[in-house]
């Protein structure tokens, strides 16, 4: 009887086993008979980096596209935040299941051109769209999506990083609320000014973006921090020595940020109440300021060092490769759908992200909002000065690498110009299989 | 006769291995077949430059010895386990003796050592992220009663060691106490009658019998404990990503760093391989050196 019991053990074991190794198949017969119907299915991953209630955004502008389009089914995918998205693609990728279409972040272009995972737009965009549509989104947007004169992937949540401060802290301590500081010096002059007992001057997260606020820095003092193809980094420039250098000096010698690093989700809510009178934050927190916060705030260009600069940031759409002909021109039908003026500029005004096409700011619904809340313009006209985000081969290294020596230096474990060389000398050697 | 014999002996044999082969199946799937798979995908370049993985022998091990955040991680690893082993067992025996000796609200009280250790280490994570959190945090709010500066628990490469090792201490202890509050009862009575017959003092009660009848679960627990200690990440990726600069970065999330950041497949493999190993040098030595020098009853 035992005898007996032990051997079914093992068959419904073994059935189990084989129970995992069939689901695959299975998931194949279902996509055959997609096809004998002419119905398209998609799969569509997508990440979520600000606060609010989007995967239902999303998920709505998905419905609204499949009832606009029977023959197609997108099924969107909640993935998490930008790294868990990347890592569910990259991973899919390597085990040759990849989604047919994805938001990842724009800066890994790279990564996914290496690992031969993504198709060239070019095609689709000549066939439907031309230079009409994709000269409509920004430059700067636009420069992390082409290399080598081809464009991979389609501007969507996009941002840049800006000056929030409370004005009410600025009529306190006697500065002009309509004046936010226009440079460096003045920076340092107001922060000095608005710090008090339980009030920092001015707070610049250092924890997962570091690389991302200091190339901010780095812009404004006259050089983006990598070359056009990926395959350079200028870390170690004097120009970045004296960005970082203000950094330290606006903790350890002024006092008027707080010392070590700052955590990047706790910035805004300081903000929020009142614990900093200004803060450098992306846009893509906009919409979630302006809800929570009770006093009267503005939102500025980034002060200048020898020119207004700003990296820009967020996600796009990609196309994977290994999808046939079909599926690419539905996909691409997609993307357009999801990126149409009217649609931009609604996602726009829902989160804060800035509208990556201009005619989306030509729409009644933006031009409404802006002069209800003319904040939400900053981002956009900042946009002349914003250039690329830090984008290059073997990216992961490459940014931990800078990162890292910006933390050792806010830490105080190591002076700014060693740390950033160092920094230099790891990406280099990071690079160094690509620039054979 | 003879051959009757064998029989019988196939059909005991053939029975112990027909009830081992279901977990030695699973054993052979997800451990057996990944570890060999990865000892041996250790010896090729496999990273985002490489489109089909190239061997390239012991190329992955060089770089790792000449990485300096690799030895970072390490000699925090070891700082975590010689800041939460001993500390977390000893706490853990002295709650084991409280709760054993209490005769009313014992259950009550061991709930209260015990729950750290029922919540996911996500939740805990949160919970103390609050706690480390400069201005507003609780810990912050503490401190400032006493006229304390604020600390930038988290953002301080100095700092960061201590609140780490501080909340693993606090998740761990009332784990380990479990172990000891079992071997508290193996531990028979009539010792303890006799001692106090003696009158010896419970120092002397405590050094002479309880200590030493306890050493087994002493040891059992020292093992968990520092493979426990190896096996932390996930209060990394809600905390602090292993910032600032690696102070607080272990081997295992950089494991996962250079397999999900870097793609680098081979030197993540060569990684792990590291990793394995010291496990097993851990639990060899523990079983082989220690065991030896323990009074079993």
């Amino acid at each position: 009887m035992r005898f007996l019991k032990s051997v079914l053990v093992i068959i419904l074991s073994m059935v189990l086993l084989a129970g995992c190794s069939a689901a695959k198949p299975a998931a194949n017969v279902q996509n055959n008979e997609g096809k004998a119907e002419e119905k398209v299915e998609l799969t569509f991953y997508y990440p979520v980096a600000v606060g609010g209630p989007l995967t239902k955004t999303i998920d709505g502008m998905a419905a609204e596209f499949m009832k606009e389009n029977p023959n197609i089914a997108v099924k969107p995918v909640y993935t998490g935040s930008y790294a868990d998205t990347t890592t569910k693609v990259q991973a899919g990728v390597q085990g040759k299941n990849p989604p047919d279409i994805a938001i990842v972040q724009s800066t890994e272009l790279y990564s996914l051109l290496d690992m031969d995972a993504i198709l060239p737009l070019d095609d689709l965009i000549a066939q439907d769209g031309g230079d009409e549509f994709i000269k409509d989104f920004y430059p700067g947007f636009l420069e992390n999506s082409q290399v080598d004169g081809k464009t991979y992937s389609i501007p969507f949540q996009r941002s840049t990083i800006v000056l929030y401060y409370n004005k009410d802290a600025f009529k306190e301590v006697g500065l002009d609320p309509a004046k936010p500081p226009k440079n460096w010096d003045e920076l340092v002059d107001y922060a000095k000014k608005l710090n008090k007992d339980g009030r920092t001057g001015v707070e610049i997260p250092t924890t997962g973006f570091a690389y991302w606020l200091f190339q901010a820095f780095a812009l404004e003092n006259g050089k983006n921090l990598m070359s056009a193809d990926g395959k350079e980094v200028y870390f170690d420039t004097p120009e970045n020595v004296e960005a970082l250098q203000l950094w330290i000096d606006l903790a350890k010698r002024d006092k008027v940020m707080p010392e070590g690093v700052i955590d990047w989700a706790t910035v805004p809510s300081n903000f929020i109440a009142g614990k900093t009178a200004m803060m450098y934050h992306t846009t893509g927190n906009l919409t979630n300021v302006k809800t929570n916060a009770k006093f009267d705030f503005g939102v500025a260009y980034l002060p200048a060092k020898k020119n207004f600069g700003s990296p820009t940031g967020g996600g796009n759409f990609y196309l994977f490769k290994g999808i046939d002909e079909k599926k690419q021109k539905a996909a691409w039908k997609f993307i357009k759908f999801m990126t149409e003026p009217e649609r931009t500029a609604q996602w726009s005004i829902d989160t804060g992200y800035v509208a990556a096409r201009k005619s989306a700011y030509e729409t009644e619904k933006m031009k409404n909002y802006i002069s209800e809340f003319p904040a939400a313009a900053v981002a956009r006209d900042q946009l002349e000065f914003a250039k690329a985000e830090l984008s290059t081969h073997n990216n992961g290294r490459v940014t931990k690498a800078l990162s890292d020596a910006l933390q050792a230096a806010i830490t105080g474990q190591t002076a700014p110009a060693e740390a950033l060389k160092k920094a230099q000398q790891e990406a280099e050697k990071a690079l160094a299989t690509f620039n054979k | 006769m003879e051959k009757g014999q064998w029989a019988a002996k196939f059909k005991i044999n053939a029975y112990a291995w027909l009830l081992l082969l279901p977990s030695l199946i699973f054993l052979i799937l997800f451990t057996f077949y990944p570890v060999i798979k990865t000892l041996i995908f250790s010896f090729y370049q496999a990273d985002l430059s490489t489109p089909e993985p190239l061997f390239n022998g012991i190329d992955n091990y060089r770089r790792m010895l000449g990485d300096e955040v690799f030895w970072k991680v390490l000699k925090n690893n070891l700082w975590i386990t010689l800041g939460t082993v001993p500390t977390s067992m000893a706490l853990a025996l002295m709650m084991a003796l409280y709760a054993n000796k209490l005769l009313r609200v014992k259950s009550l009280i061991r709930t209260a050592f015990f729950y750290p250790t029922v919540i996911p280490m996500i939740a805990i994570a949160n919970i103390w992220l609050f706690i480390y959190t400069p201005e507003y945090g609780a810990l912050s709010h503490f401190l400032h009663w006493f006229g304390l500066e604020h600390l930038n628990w988290l953002g301080n490469q100095e700092l960061v060691t201590w609140a780490m090792i501080i909340m693993i201490i606090w998740k761990e202890a009332g784990y380990f106490m479990i172990f000891y509050l079992a071997g508290l009862q193996n531990i028979s009575q009539e010792l303890y009658e006799s001692a106090s017959l003696d009158g010896a003092k419970s120092w002397t009660v405590f050094s002479r019998i309880t200590f030493p009848l306890l050493m087994p679960t002493t040891l059992f627990v020292m093992v968990i404990a520092v493979t426990n200690s190896f096996k932390l990440v996930d209060h990394l990726v809600i905390m602090t990503q292993g910032g600032p600069d690696n102070a607080s970065n272990l081997l295992l999330y950089y494991i996962y760093q250079t397999a999900f950041s870097f793609w680098d497949q081979g030197m993540a493999s060569a990684l792990t391989v590291v990793m394995v190993l010291i496990l097993v040098v851990i639990a060899a030595f523990q079983f082989l050196f220690l065991d030896k020098k323990i009074h079993y009853n």
